[in-house]
């Protein structure tokens, strides 16, 4: 079943120099090893082509059912150098909630996650 | 050690420009015995440096004189103490403003004002050189040799140590430049409850106090994407406060009859904001892990925060060095329905001909279409922007030679009559080119950096 992060989790983004940081929080406890299991680092690698020029390194915070995401690369330089819009990494954040992940049907059922269904 | 109970600590700003009204909601709203007020933002203090360049008596930030008169009362007549990072490149300038703000007020002498200086390494940069301190870039490793001809403000981040011993002088104002934010918080809790230097837990839980209440209202329902609508009253939002305890456990709260929330995901929200690695979040006096908190809802709008571990800091001080980095300018236009993102593309194709035409090639053009794509880019869909009412063209150069990037300045407005048809949104007419002020983090060796702690009254 698709499942959108957008449906099962919540995020803020910011800055680090030229890396922008997404913690992605899962929307209830039991939807927390969900991401952990398929929001992987090559994942959001996937997810990012195109938008970001470096790697990803994830680190998981089970105390907040959350994940962090470095996203380097991501901001034309960072700060004052940079000429985005979003100079700051504030809305990645809701980039990283457009990810649509594939769950077994079963689990997907277990866990009573919403599907996403893609308008186009 | 004051043997109080509970101690109460009032985040009012999250950085300069932040809302003016927050330090006095923060004071009258209810009991509170610290406001916090941070100010800094990385590349706030270059920005000060230059303030000073040009005035010797500025350079530090001037919004916390008037947030200092909408709080005098409470601080002379209820013993509120203020904590800011205000001080910038100029504590002493600052705490001079302060006080003559105070004496127009009949309460001069009722303020004690500590001043903390010694985080300012822009005069020993040579002599820190010299002596073997190459202060390296941290993300691409480079010495500060390569630009030091170019640097224009350099200070060490400094942590809780001067601000608890401006308290036990007796100040009830203290004025720092580059702290850390998350010290303002700490710091008062270390004075109140007489944490020890190595009591790491204790001072990881300060840390984390304050790296919750440090962007002010964003962990009180300010950008809150978790159930954001239902937010109630955010006009009325209510800043945030830490009651916290001597055993380093406290609750995240705001003062009643205020909008905003506080709750586990809105403060789960602040915390991972900027996180790094969570493991180790590095400050002059403490490793604080994220991964050891503990959060509990406790309430309407409080959450209790219990179970922080830290351990023993680092040998080294952050630096952070600002240094002049070329120009860049950014310009925009707005294009109409019927098919405004092919117009907007259209005006990007004769805008980038015409400046190869002019041979002017740059270090970086970024074009951006702002209702389709400006913001998450591919992510956004093939479809996007497809029929919008109107699309921004935003496009911005940057390059170390200010005359190239003057003259692209001038090629935007032109096609307001010389490009695709329905334009508008011209008005501010050609952009400004802007000197870019770059940040290079850097560490150093505790052992160079000496505060000193001055108490005014």
């Amino acid at each position: 079943m698709k499942v959108r992060l957008l449906d099962i989790a919540h995020a803020r983004s910011g800055d680090k120099g030229d890396t922008a940081n997404v913690g992605l929080i899962a929307l209830k406890p039991e939807w927390y090893d969900v991401l952990v299991k398929y929001v992987t680092e090559a994942a959001a690698v996937t997810h990012f082509t195109g938008v970001i020029t470096g790697g990803v390194q994830r680190y998981e915070l089970p105390n907040l059912r959350a994940l962090n995401f470095l996203l380097h690369g991501a901001l034309d330089g960072g700060g004052t150098l940079s000429l985005k819009t979003d100079a700051q990494g504030k809305v990645f954040s809701t980039a990283m909630l457009r990810m649509v992940i594939d769950v077994p049907d079963a689990e997907a059922k277990a866990l009573a996650l919403p599907a996403y269904t893609a308008t186009v | 050690m004051s043997g109080k109970k509970v101690v109460r600590v009032a985040g009012g700003q999250g950085f300069w420009g932040d809302w003016l009204e927050a330090p006095r909601r923060q004071v009258e709203g209810g009991q509170v015995d610290y406001l916090m007020l941070d100010y800094l933002a990385e590349v706030t203090m270059s920005i000060l440096q230059k303030q000073k360049e040009r005035d010797p008596n500025m350079g530090y930030a001037r919004d916390f004189v008037g947030a200092m008169e909408s709080v005098l009362d409470a601080v002379v007549n209820k013993g509120v103490k203020v904590i800011a990072n205000a001080g910038g490149v100029n504590p002493e300038a600052c705490a001079a403003a302060v006080q003559a703000m105070a004496a127009k007020h009949g309460a001069a002498g009722k303020l004690k004002i500590g001043v903390i200086t010694g985080d300012n390494l822009l005069p020993r940069i040579d002599e820190l050189l010299a002596s073997g301190h190459e202060l390296r870039n941290m993300d691409t490793g480079e010495p500060l040799s390569v630009v030091r001809d170019r640097v224009i403000a350099a200070n060490a981040y400094i942590g809780s140590e001067p601000i608890v011993e401006a308290l036990n002088r007796g100040a009830n104002v203290v004025i720092i430049g580059r702290s850390t934010d998350t010290a303002l918080t700490m710091a008062p809790l270390r004075y109140e409850f007489g944490w020890a230097a190595d009591d790491w837990d204790k001072l990881a839980a300060g840390i984390i106090a304050g790296h919750i209440i440090e962007c002010g209202a964003q962990c009180s329902g300010g950008n809150c994407l978790h159930d954001w609508r239902n937010i109630p009253n955010l006009a009325d939002v209510g800043y945030p406060i830490v009651e916290c305890s001597p055993d380093g456990t406290f609750v995240v709260t705001k003062h009643d009859n205020t909008g905003g929330r506080v709750s586990v995901p809105t403060v789960t929200e602040q915390l991972v904001y900027e996180m790094g690695d969570p493991h180790s979040y590095i400050t002059p006096d403490v490793v604080a892990d994220f991964t050891s908190i503990q959060l509990a809802d406790g309430g309407t709008d409080r959450v209790k925060v219990h179970g922080i571990k830290g351990r023993a800091a680092t040998d080294k001080l952050k630096v952070s060095i600002a240094y002049r980095s070329g120009y860049k300018a950014v310009g925009s236009l707005v294009y109409s329905w019927p098919d405004a993102l092919e117009k907007a593309q259209m005006a990007d194709r004769i805008l980038r001909e015409r400046l190869d035409r002019l041979g002017l090639t740059f270090e970086q053009v970024l074009s951006e279409f702002v209702g389709a794509s400006a913001t998450h880019g591919p992510l956004a869909g093939v479809g996007a922007g497809k029929d919008a009412p109107e699309i921004q063209y935003r496009i911005g150069v940057r390059d170390a030679d200010k005359a190239k990037v003057e003259r692209f300045t001038r090629e935007i407005v032109p096609l307001v009559l010389n490009g695709p048809p329905s334009v508008t949104g011209f008005a501010a007419g050609r952009p400004k080119t802007e000197e870019i002020v770059a940040y290079w983090p850097a560490l150093v060796d505790k052992t160079v950096v000496t505060t000193h702690v001055e108490v005014l009254s």
